[in-house]
């Protein structure tokens, strides 16, 4: 067999030292995955990683949606960029692949025209006096995990193997169009065979499905949601998908987009109640998490601090299926200790139900 | 140093044709092949478009003429050196040959294309994703099947990978694919009448004779389906097939199918051999193919005196053209020897 061409595909990741961007949807979506992620880096991976108070928007979903300018885009970029610079760093690690896909357009643009950039800088500093460096190095969050996915391994109490049969658990993974369909040659594997997600399922034990529709849009796409009437659009997508993977009887779905992580698991509640169709086992879902909850779960964090109840298709079956140890009074418990309420249950997608 | 009147470089059906045509007008010729196996790409080969000739007859006819008395023949030495000396020409091989002529006839060839730069189609991940080549080799040995060694249900034929296709920088048609693509689809309806046959095409070009009257009958009398539309995508089904994704362009409809066997009509690059010996001797052209003086009067000539060209070195070409290159490109290399001995 000669090679593949999409193997020399690499992402280049600094060692050390990361300036990371925290996302503006991701903390709401998904509570518990930055902090895990910062956690996991700084320690148990030993690494400097900076979690700056003063970071902002990066306008991603606004200039992919067409309704912010290129120019003040980049100025925006570039402030973040300048707020990385004042801290000292030169890494730069922005956790929304939206934000990755944005930043790494821009520096390819001032790449390709370097008049540009020169534009950016005396806008920023016309702005607010801010100067900036461009970072030395662009990688996302699942980029570093992928890097030290054997490392993390080590440190692991559970794999991705079914307690129950001993069987590696059926993963399906997902990667947002913004991380590699800008740059294909830029992340490992490119965009049609990316290995990011695939790497970790399979070091840490997973089969990884292929399914017919494993290439197609999560649903999200911008304005097929952002615009109220494409909505339906953005849901038959989803479930193109869905239906396209249940037959494999996949154990959960492994994303590192904020949209695709959110649409997969989300659209499961609004297909159930329009249409009283449900895709997992015994009328449940299929769980959807982030590549930071996976590796926080086998690491044995409580998945209740990684904010795993806050998924529309709840967890615990496959937490079972891990033989992961859960507390269920945990569940909507704050982190002041008071109990939160409990959310109504769907119509017809189950949830565990306890004695 | 071994003198010769002209070297011949490739083994394929220009170089053997054009070396025998010299041949025959009384030149010691030297034929030079990289491979263990002579006939270049014609060595895959089932039946020729469009008249079905069994391609062994024509490697038949190539071996015969490799026989002649004034031709000696060395396999396994691929050219790593061609370079002028005073009003020679001096050719030198991998192992170790080396040949002193007044003229060179560059007959080096084409490649296919490396269907995995398409990643999109799955070549090498998916073993029903092959090259029109391997399937070819399949019919040679009347046995179209899967790779779970079924028969397949399904097959799908898709023109223009690598050809017509700025992504992976070849701009050109590679000319051959379409008609091959009906050959194809009716020698497979004709080993396995019970199969379904569909065509995805960009354009379909029949420009040569009876290429249109084949395509016409390929429908009428063998079923075989055509859709205008490129395959975006293809993935596994959870049965093992291929589901593939396209645009059908005429009905302006997304379109899947679910196929047992993907052939993808490969295109045709200049050849590594063309593209280093154009590079030395300083005649490559676009796409590295070589570049003769005149394409309409003389494109056999090089603006080098004494280096000439035939065949799919320059471009791509179907078997007949390639052929009567070579005996045009002989015909000019017999005149230029003699210029010199008058």
């Amino acid at each position: 067999m000669k090679k593949q061409y999409w193997t020399e595909y690499e992402s280049k990741v600094a060692d050390d030292h990361y300036y990371y961007e925290r996302s503006c949807i991701r903390q709401s979506f998904f509570t518990g995955s930055e902090e895990v992620f910062i956690n996991i880096v700084r320690d148990l991976l030993g690494k400097d990683i900076a979690d700056d108070m003063n970071l902002h928007t990066c306008s991603g979903i606004g200039y992919y949606s067409g309704v912010v300018p290129l120019d003040t885009t980049m100025t925006v970029v570039a402030r973040l960029f300048a707020l990385m610079t004042e801290a000292g760093y030169k890494n730069f690690v922005p956790s929304c692949i939206t934000s990755f896909g944005l930043v790494n357009e821009v520096v390819d643009m001032w790449h390709h025209f370097p008049e540009k950039l020169e534009q950016i800088r005396g806008y920023l500093k016309e702005a607010n006096g801010k100067e900036f460096d461009v970072p030395e190095n662009i990688a996302h969050p699942c980029d570093i995990i992928y890097k030290y996915r054997k490392e993390l391994k080590e440190k692991m109490k559970y794999s991705l193997t079914n307690v129950h049969t001993g069987k590696p658990l059926k993963v399906v993974e997902h990667i947002g169009c913004h991380y590699a369909k800008i740059f294909p040659r830029q992340v490992k594997g490119g965009a049609e065979f990316p290995q990011v997600l695939v790497g970790m399922i399979q070091e840490w034990g997973g089969e990884v499905v292929d399914y017919p529709e494993r290439r197609h849009c999560c649903g999200f796409g911008f304005s097929q949601y952002m615009v109220l009437a494409n909505r339906g659009y953005s849901a038959a997508n989803s479930k193109k998908k869905l239906e396209s993977m249940q037959p494999f009887k996949p154990d959960f779905i492994l994303a590192n987009c904020p949209g695709c992580t959110m649409f997969m698991d989300r659209w499961q509640y609004t297909i159930a109640e329009t249409e009283g169709i449900t895709y997992g086992e015994n009328g449940m879902g299929i769980p959807v998490l982030t590549y930071e909850e996976l590796a926080a779960i086998l690491l044995g964090y409580n998945p209740w601090d990684v904010g795993l109840q806050t998924h529309q298709v709840q967890v615990e079956p496959l937490l079972d299926k891990m033989g992961i140890k859960y507390d269920p009074k945990d569940k909507y418990v704050g982190k002041s200790g008071a109990f939160l309420g409990e959310p109504e249950k769907p119509t017809h997608l189950k949830v565990k139900a306890y004695e | 140093m071994n003198k010769a009147d002209v070297v011949v470089i490739g083994g394929g059906p220009a170089g053997i044709e054009a070396a025998y045509n010299l041949a025959r007008d009384n030149h010691k010729v030297v034929l030079v092949e990289k491979e263990k196996e002579i006939f270049g790409h014609m060595q895959t080969a089932y039946t020729l478009f469009p008249n079905f000739q069994d391609a062994s007859e024509i490697r038949s006819s190539l071996l015969q003429k490799t026989k002649h008395g004034n031709i000696t023949l060395y396999n396994n030495s691929e050219v790593t050196q061609v370079s002028r000396e005073n009003d020679f020409w001096r050719v030198q091989t991998i192992n170790g040959l080396d040949f002193i002529a007044p003229a060179v006839l560059l007959a080096s060839g084409f490649k296919t294309f490396d269907a995995r730069y398409k990643e999109e189609l799955g070549y090498g991940i998916y073993k029903g994703v092959i090259t029109s080549v391997e399937f070819e080799e399949m019919l040679k040995v009347g046995k179209i099947q899967t790779a779970n060694g079924e028969k397949p249900r399904r097959i799908a034929f898709l023109n223009c990978v690598g050809s017509r296709d700025e992504k992976v920088g070849n701009h050109y048609c590679s000319r051959v694919c379409c008609i091959n693509a009906v050959k194809l689809s009716i020698e497979a309806k004709k080993q396995l009448p019970e199969v379904e046959a569909y065509c995805f095409y960009m354009d379909i070009r029949m420009s040569g004779q009876f290429y249109e009257e084949l395509y016409r009958k390929s429908q009428e009398d063998f079923d075989v389906n055509y859709i205008r539309g490129r395959i975006s995508e293809v993935a596994p089904t959870i049965d093992n097939r291929l589901q593939v994704k396209c645009e059908d362009t005429l009905s302006q409809t997304p379109l899947k199918m679910t196929v047992d066997l993907l052939v993808l009509m490969i295109g045709i690059e200049a050849s590594e051999g063309t593209a280093r010996i154009g590079e030395q001797v300083g005649v490559n052209g676009e796409y590295n193919f070589s570049k003769s003086i005149s394409l309409h009067t003389a494109d056999n000539k090089t603006k080098h005196q004494g280096f000439f060209l035939a065949g799919t070195c320059k471009r791509p070409l179907t078997v007949p053209e390639t052929m009567a290159d070579a005996r045009a490109a002989a015909l000019e290399i017999d005149l230029y020897l003699k210029s010199l001995s008058q």
